[in-house]
C-alpha cells in the first residue's frame, strides 16, 4: 500500500504545480475548532501537518509560538491530536496527515507506542524538529517498518557531504528550510538563492520529493512554484491569532487565506499553459 | 553508568555526546548541527593548544583576578560547633561571579572563530553581565536574553549589562524566566548562526557548550587544590565540598579538579532550589526525581508533565530557577558520584542571615542555598572535617529581594 503522501505529490504535478501544504497547531484555538479548520481547508490542500504543541519550541517564531502556548493553555494533550487526527481521517480519509514537533513529547509517549497511535488514528508522516540525522536513524527506521514517512530536514548550512548522506537515509519526502530563521521569518535570502539550493538537493535524487517551508506567503509563494511542495506556517497561525482579536471567525478567515494560496499556485498553471 | 579515571568527565561523553549512554545529545534543530560542530572542531583543537591555555590562564589572572580568596569561617564555625566551614570566595572575581570564566572563554572562542557579534542567556543576570563584560573587553558585540520576570527583580545586574553596551532582550513568553531565555536565544541563533557566535550560560544546552562551560568553570577547582595543599599540605582526609546547583556550571567547575578522589576522601554535595517551603513548585529535578526528558537540545532530568511539557518552576533565586539540570550531573548522580539535596527559599534566606551575621561575606541567594545544607550537616561531622562552600555569588544583585524578605538592615 503507498503512502498517501506520495499520491499527493503525483496529483499536483499532474496538475503542473507544487503541492500544497499548510501547518496548523492541534488545539488551536480549541481542540474542536482546530478540527473544523482542518476540515474546512482539507479540499484546498494537498498535504495537511498538524503541530503537537511545545511549550520550549527551540526552532518556532512567533505566531507558532503564540499558537503553541495557546492549545496548551486550552488543554490540549496528545491523546486529544490522535483524536484529532482521527476524527479527521473519518472525514477526508485519503487526505495525508503530518505530525510535526519536538522530540521530547515523543521519548515521553514512547516511541513504539507514539507510533502505534500513529498508525491507529492515520497519521502518515512524522517531522521531528530537534531529532537530526543521524541521531534520528533508529526512529526513522521505525517509521519506514510502519508505513511513516520520517520527514528529514534540510538547511541552507547542512554541507553537502551530509546533504549526501541524509537524502540517502531519507524516506520519499524531504523538507528543505529555506533560510536561517526560525519559522515565520521574513523572507531574508532571494528566492533565486533559495532555488538553487533546493536544485543541489534534487540534484542528488530528484525522485524524492522536496518540499520548501519557512517564510512562506501569500505574497512569496508565486516565486518559489518550482519546488515539489511549499508549506505554510506562520501565517496561517498568525491568521488564528488576528481572527480572535478582530473576533472573526478563524475557520472562515483560514479557510480564505488558504484558498488565495492555492489561487495563486493554480494562476501559476494558467500562465504555464 | 561509570564514572572513568583520568579522563575528564566532559570528555567522557560518546560520539554523539552522551554521558554514560543517555545524558546529554544534540537535539537540535538541522540548521544548527553545522555550526555545532564547528565549535567543536574549535574547541577540540584550542583546548590542547598550549597558546590558547596560555591566552586564557592570562586573562583569568590579570583580568578576571585568579586565584579567588579561600578562607576559613571562624565565626561560623564556632557558631555551628561541628566542622571546620571554608569558604572558595568565587564572588571575588571580577564582576561578581563564577559565570567570568565561561564568557570569557567564549568571547575568546568566538575571536579565533572570526565572529562579531556573540548572544547569551541570562536568569540571574550574572550569566549576561559576565558576557557583556568580556564582550566589551574583547571588542564583539553582544545581545543579552533575559526573561521579563527575572529582568524586574534583579535590576543592578541589567543596569551593568547596558553599561557595558549590551543589548538586553525581554523574553515574554511563557514563565518569563530562564528556561524561556535560553530557548529564545536558540532561537535568535538558529536565525543568526552564520554571524553571531552564542554563549550557553551554563553547563546545559547542545553537548559542547556543556564541555565549554564544564571547562572554563574547572578554574575554580584548580585554584582550590593548591590552596587546600597551601594550607594543609595535601588534600585534606575528609573533604566536604557543598555548591548550589541551577544549570549546575559553578558546582562542576568547584568539583572537576577532585572528580578523581574517592568519595570517602572528596565527598560532593549540590543543593537545588526547593522553592518556597509551601509551593509544590521547584527547581530541584535531581531531588525531587524528575524522569529524563530533552530540554534546550539535551537529555537531562527535568521538570516535565507526562506529556513532556515543560513545567513551571519557582526559586527565590533566579539563578537556580531552571526547571533541567545538566547532563554533567545527572551522570555524577546516576555514578553516585555526587549527592544531591534541596534547600527551601526560606532555608537559604535563613543561611543568608547566619552567615552575614556572623563573617564579613555577602553570598547571594544562590550559594545561600548550599550555606543552608552544609551548616546544618556540619554540626554532626568532626572538627578536622574540612567543609567548603563555594561562595559563588555575590548578594550585591539581590537587595531588592533581601531588603523585602528580610529588612533593611540585612542589605
Amino acid at each position: 500500500m503507498s503512502n498517501p503522501i506520495s499520491h499527493a505529490f503525483k496529483k499536483a504535478k499532474s496538475e503542473n504545480r507544487p503541492a500544497l501544504l499548510t501547518y496548523t497547531v492541534a488545539g488551536d484555538s480549541t481542540k474542536k475548532q482546530s478540527l473544523e479548520i482542518l476540515k474546512s481547508i482539507s479540499k484546498k490542500v494537498d498535504i495537511l501537518e498538524i503541530g503537537v504543541p511545545h511549550n520550549t519550541p527551540v526552532a518556532d517564531g512567533s505566531q507558532i509560538q503564540t499558537s503553541s502556548y495557546r492549545a496548551i493553555k486550552n488543554g490540549i494533550k496528545i491523546n486529544d491530536i490522535f483524536k484529532i487526527v482521527k476524527d479527521f481521517k473519518k472525514f477526508d480519509k485519503n487526505k495525508p496527515v503530518i505530525l510535526m514537533g519536538y522530540y521530547n513529547m515523543i521519548f515521553q509517549y514512547g516511541e513504539n507506542e507514539f507510533l502505534r497511535k500513529c498508525k491507529i488514528s492515520g497519521v502518515n508522516g512524522l517531522i521531528v524538529v530537534d531529532l537530526p540525522w543521524p541521531e534520528n536513524k533508529k526512529f526513522a527506521s521505525k517509521c519506514k517498518k510502519r508505513s511513516i514517512f520520517f520527514i528529514q530536514l534540510l538547511s541552507p548550512t547542512t554541507t553537502k557531504n551530509r546533504l549526501k548522506k541524509i537524502i540517502k537515509d531519507s524516506h520519499e519526502m524531504i523538507y528543505f528550510i529555506s533560510m536561517l530563521s526560525t519559522t515565520g521569518g521574513k523572507l531574508k535570502v532571494s528566492p533565486k538563492e533559495i532555488l538553487s539550493n533546493y536544485d543541489k538537493i534534487k540534484k542528488i535524487n530528484s525522485r524524492k520529493n522536496v518540499v520548501i517551508g519557512f517564510g512562506i506567503t501569500e505574497k512569496t509563494i508565486k516565486s518559489l512554484k518550482k519546488a515539489d511542495g511549499l508549506v505554510v506556517g506562520s501565517a496561517i497561525c498568525g491568521e488564528i491569532t488576528n481572527s480572535i482579536k478582530k473576533r472573526q471567525n478563524p475557520v472562515t478567515n483560514v479557510y480564505n487565506v488558504v484558498n488565495r494560496l492555492k489561487k495563486k499556485l493554480n494562476e501559476l498553471d494558467n500562465k504555464n499553459n | 553508568m561509570k564514572l572513568k579515571k583520568r579522563i575528564p568527565v566532559i570528555d567522557q561523553g560518546d560520539k554523539l555526546g552522551f554521558w554514560g549512554g543517555k545524558f546529554g545529545g544534540n537535539f537540535v534543530p538541522e540548521t544548527l548541527k553545522k555550526p555545532i560542530e564547528d565549535l567543536e572542531i574549535l574547541f577540540n583543537k584550542l583546548k590542547k593548544d598550549k597558546n590558547f591555555i596560555n591566552e586564557r590562564d592570562k586573562y583569568f589572572k590579570n583580568w578576571v583576578g585568579s586565584p579567588t580568596r579561600f578562607i576559613k569561617l571562624e565565626n561560623l564555625t564556632k557558631h555551628v560547633g561541628g566542622a571546620q566551614i571554608w569558604s572558595k570566595v568565587v564572588s571575588d572575581a571580577n564582576g561578581g561571579a563564577h559565570k567570568i570564566y565561561n564568557a570569557t572563554v567564549h568571547c575568546l572562542l568566538a575571536k579565533r572563530s572570526g565572529k562579531k557579534v556573540i548572544c547569551g542567556d541570562t536568569g540571574a543576570g550574572y550569566a549576561g553581565k559576565m558576557l557583556s563584560m568580556a564582550a566589551k573587553k574583547f571588542g564583539l558585540k553582544c545581545k543579552i536574553f533575559m526573561g521579563a520576570k527575572d529582568i524586574r527583580r534583579q535590576q543592578p545586574n541589567v543596569k551593568a549589562m547596558k553599561k557595558n553596551g549590551a543589548e538586553v532582550i525581554p523574553v515574554y513568553s511563557g514563565s518569563q524566566t530562564l528556561v524561556d531565555a535560553v530557548s529564545e536565544c536558540m532561537r535568535y541563533w538558529v536565525a543568526n548562526c552564520d554571524k553571531v557566535a552564542m554563549c550557553v550560560g551554563s553547563t546545559v544546552g547542545p553537548a559542547v557548550f556543556v564541555r565549554i562551560c564544564g571547562w572554563s568553570t574547572s578554574q575554580i577547582s584548580r585554584e582550590l587544590k593548591t590552596q587546600l595543599v597551601d594550607e594543609f599540605g595535601s588534600v585534606p582526609k575528609k573533604l566536604k565540598l557543598y555548591n548550589c546547583v541551577g544549570g549546575g556550571s559553578s558546582s562542576f567547575g568547584f568539583w572537576n579538579e577532585f572528580m578523581d578522589y574517592d568519595k570517602k576522601q572528596c565527598e560532593f554535595i549540590g543543593v537545588e532550589a526547593g522553592g518556597p517551603a509551601k509551593s509544590k513548585k521547584h527547581a530541584a529535578p535531581l531531588t525531587y526525581g524528575s524522569k529524563i526528558g530533552i530540554l534546550h537540545g539535551a537529555a537531562q532530568y527535568v521538570n516535565q508533565n507526562t506529556d513532556g511539557q515543560i513545567e513551571e518552576t519557582e526559586s527565590i533565586s533566579a539563578g537556580l530557577d531552571y526547571p533541567g539540570i545538566s547532563p554533567l550531573h545527572c551522570f555524577l548522580k546516576d555514578t553516585k558520584r555526587a549527592r544531591y539535596t534541596a534547600a527551601s527559599d526560606e532555608e537559604a534566606l535563613r543561611a543568608y542571615k547566619l552567615v552575614t551575621k556572623f563573617e564579613k561575606l555577602r553570598p547571594s541567594l544562590e550559594p545561600s542555598h548550599a550555606f543552608s545544607v552544609a551548616i546544618a550537616e556540619s554540626k554532626r561531622f568532626s572538627k578536622d572535617t574540612i567543609v567548603v562552600v563555594n561562595s559563588c555569588g555575590d548578594a550585591y544583585k539581590d537587595r531588592g529581594i533581601i531588603e523585602k524578605r528580610l529588612g533593611k538592615k540585612y542589605v
